[in-house]
């Protein structure tokens, strides 16, 4: 009975792993989740060992970590490039503080937060569907995206006059627009997410959505995204209906954005159109190269890691002044895509690989030496 | 210019032959595709009966690979029409074409390279029902490839390369199956595999129509042979009255001789 229940056990955490795991992830060994699960407990753990200002800017390293799973789903594995993910992630922004403002409450909230996902979802829909079946692609798609945010960039900041408001919500053109808190609960009460509470609801999230994506990209879904980045015309000649599969990616990409544009929103209670700008826009083109558009994970540390960076330098380190931090974060994209072209975490993947197929094969070369010894 | 004549498109899918009448599985009617000023297929009234290997031959620029991209879709036609199967194929999308029951295999080899043989196979066959990866060790067994299952495609040879991509098209077990120079570059031991291949897939029923400039495969495969010169049908036959004709001879076998 006891060793039934056991194996029954095994093999459902098998059938688990066999879902999490495949040719399109990096990082499927024991070991591998054996860190993974080291990691995720040091991070549930570091509101406890740190103080409250580092707890609010890694949440907002979270947020934006959702921003990076959107461009590395759709580029790494579709090979779509956007320049344009923010526009999904600035109207989620923008929806969820209207619809916020508007019902202002608990309960208001939470319609607030599924308007703003369902908002920023088909938006990007409705930019796929233009875009893919009216057959843009390659670099037309990365320019077209990109104008798209320039465009909502430029509308959003002339909404200043008190004519541009939707119900009580004030847009206030540059000035931005003030949001209320994410928040859990039925009427005027309920758990409101500030602070660790906020850091917590975005860890269990974020690394629910990881998994959640490695679970898709490993599926026959990811085969097929993975087929047409690799070559549209051919996947076609097997009966995929290759828009559609582009459109469903950029939607799926556009759902992902939308999530990190609420939390964002909601993790500053403000939202300004600088979320459109080409500034911003550049960003999640940023961490995803330098982590590795082909590595869910390398997306995630790349953010985290870039505006820890970026936060820690805009106050100065020593002799290095604020003004230089974007010329150091450049400095660092240039010299990953001239050494590491895939990225960091596939670069590293690969010497790992390497390294442990050297020690097997020197392991072989030294038993076969020694063996006429003998 | 011959009138075009009546097209006996099968409407029903496996309607067994019954005594002489054998049914047209493909047809074209008229079918035109200006480049520019340059008329790559000129009006052509293609036919091809179920069952049949068919061998297109013809110079270069005689608009055997044009046609077949109109058949499949990656071209659209300036004029006419491409029946297949009870099916209207004009207009629509290659992805659609294909699940009427095409295959095809490009001229030069199309696997995805930074994939291995046995994911190139898994993309065609995620597609089909049922026990997928029997119909996996199946195919890898029929191409000669299951030592190589977890190769990448990108260290494959070129005649490996060939026999992945028939593979890749046959999973979709079509009704019609277009390769277009199937042994281009194979040595003389590939292309008599690659010949018997084709031969065993013809008994299982499935229908060819093979570009080829190897006019000894053409002899080892071929019920009848179209030869297409200027983006017109020039003659058409079995192997040796093309062979035997003066001025089939002249314009393209010449070359070969």
């Amino acid at each position: 009975m006891i060793g039934d229940s056991s194996a029954d056990g095994r093999s459902l955490l098998g059938r688990v792993r066999d879902r999490l795991e495949g040719p399109n992830t990096i990082g499927d060994s024991t070991t591998f989740w054996g860190a993974f699960a080291v990691v995720v407990a040091a991070l549930a753990v570091y509101p406890q060992v740190v103080g409250p200002y580092t707890v609010i800017q890694t949440s907002r390293y979270f947020a934006l970590a959702f921003l990076a799973l959107s461009l590395c789903f759709i580029w790494g594995y579709a090979g779509v490039l956007s320049f344009g993910q923010v526009a999904f992630f600035g109207v989620a922004a923008y929806v969820f503080g209207i619809v916020g403002i508007n019902l202002g409450s608990v309960t208001g909230a939470m319609v607030a937060l599924v308007a703003a996902v369902v908002g920023g979802t088909l938006a990007a829909a409705l930019l796929g569907y233009f875009m893919f079946y009216g057959g843009v692609r390659d670099t037309y798609v990365t320019i077209m995206t990109l104008v798209v945010a320039l465009v909502l960039n430029t509308f959003m900041a002339q909404t200043a006059g008190s004519e541009w408001a939707v119900g009580e919500a004030q847009l206030g053109g540059f000035n931005g627009m003030n949001v209320p808190s994410l928040a859990f609960g039925i009427g005027q009460s309920g758990l409101v997410l500030e602070r660790a509470a906020l850091y917590y609801a975005l860890l269990v999230t974020l690394v629910a959505t990881y998994l959640g994506l490695r679970v898709l990209v490993n599926g026959s879904f990811g085969m097929t995204m993975v087929a047409v980045r690799e070559d549209e015309a051919r996947t076609a000649t097997f009966g995929y209906d290759v828009p559609f599969v582009k459109l469903v990616v950029f939607t799926i990409g556009g759902a992902l954005a939308a999530v990190g544009g609420v939390f964002y929103a909601s993790w500053g209670n403000y939202v300004d159109p600088t979320v459109f700008g080409i500034g911003f826009a550049a960003l999640p083109v940023v961490w995803v190269s330098i982590g590795g558009r082909e590595s869910l994970l390398g997306a995630i540390g790349a953010t985290l890691v870039i505006e820890r960076m970026r936060t820690e330098l805009s106050s100065g380190i020593g002799p290095v002044g604020s003004e230089w931090a974007l010329v150091i974060v450049g400095g660092l994209l240039l010299t990953v895509i001239l050494f590491m072209p895939a990225g960091v975490v596939p670069t590293l993947d690969d010497l790992a690989d390497r390294a442990r197929s050297r020690r097997t094969e020197q392991s072989q070369s030294t038993t076969a030496t020694e063996e006429p010894v003998e | 210019m011959s009138t075009p004549q009546d097209i006996n498109v099968r409407q029903k899918p496996a309607v067994a032959a019954t005594g002489g009448g054998v049914d047209t599985i493909l047809a074209t009617k008229r079918l035109t595709k200006n480049f520019g000023g340059l008329t790559a297929v000129d009006g052509v009234d293609f036919s091809v009966d179920e069952g049949e290997i068919r061998c297109l031959i013809g110079p270069n620029g005689a608009g055997k690979s044009t046609l077949l991209e109109l058949i499949t879709g990656q071209l659209s036609p300036s004029a006419g029409d491409v029946y297949f199967d009870g099916h209207d194929l004009t207009g629509m999308d290659t992805h659609a074409r294909i699940d009427t029951g095409i295959s095809v295999k490009f001229q030069s080899p199309h696997v995805y390279e930074n994939l291995t043989v046995a994911e190139n196979l898994r993309v065609p066959l995620q597609r089909a029902d049922g026990d997928t990866d029997g119909v996996l060790a199946e195919t890898l067994d029929r191409i000669a490839l299951e030592a190589k299952a977890d190769t990448g495609a990108s260290d494959l040879s070129h005649g490996e390369k060939q026999r992945l991509e028939i593979g890749m098209a046959v999973t979709l077990d079509p009704a019609l199956m277009l390769l277009d120079e199937p042994v281009a570059g194979m040595s003389i031991e590939e292309t008599a595999d690659v010949a018997n291949l084709i031969r065993s897939l013809h008994d299982d029923g499935m229908t060819f129509v093979v570009v080829e400039h190897d006019m000894e495969f053409v002899r080892q495969i071929s019920d009848r042979v179209t030869v297409l010169n200027q983006g017109s049908i020039f003659r058409q036959g079995p192997i040796e009255e093309i062979e035997a004709d003066e001025d089939v001879r002249r314009i393209y076998l010449g070359e070969n001789a």
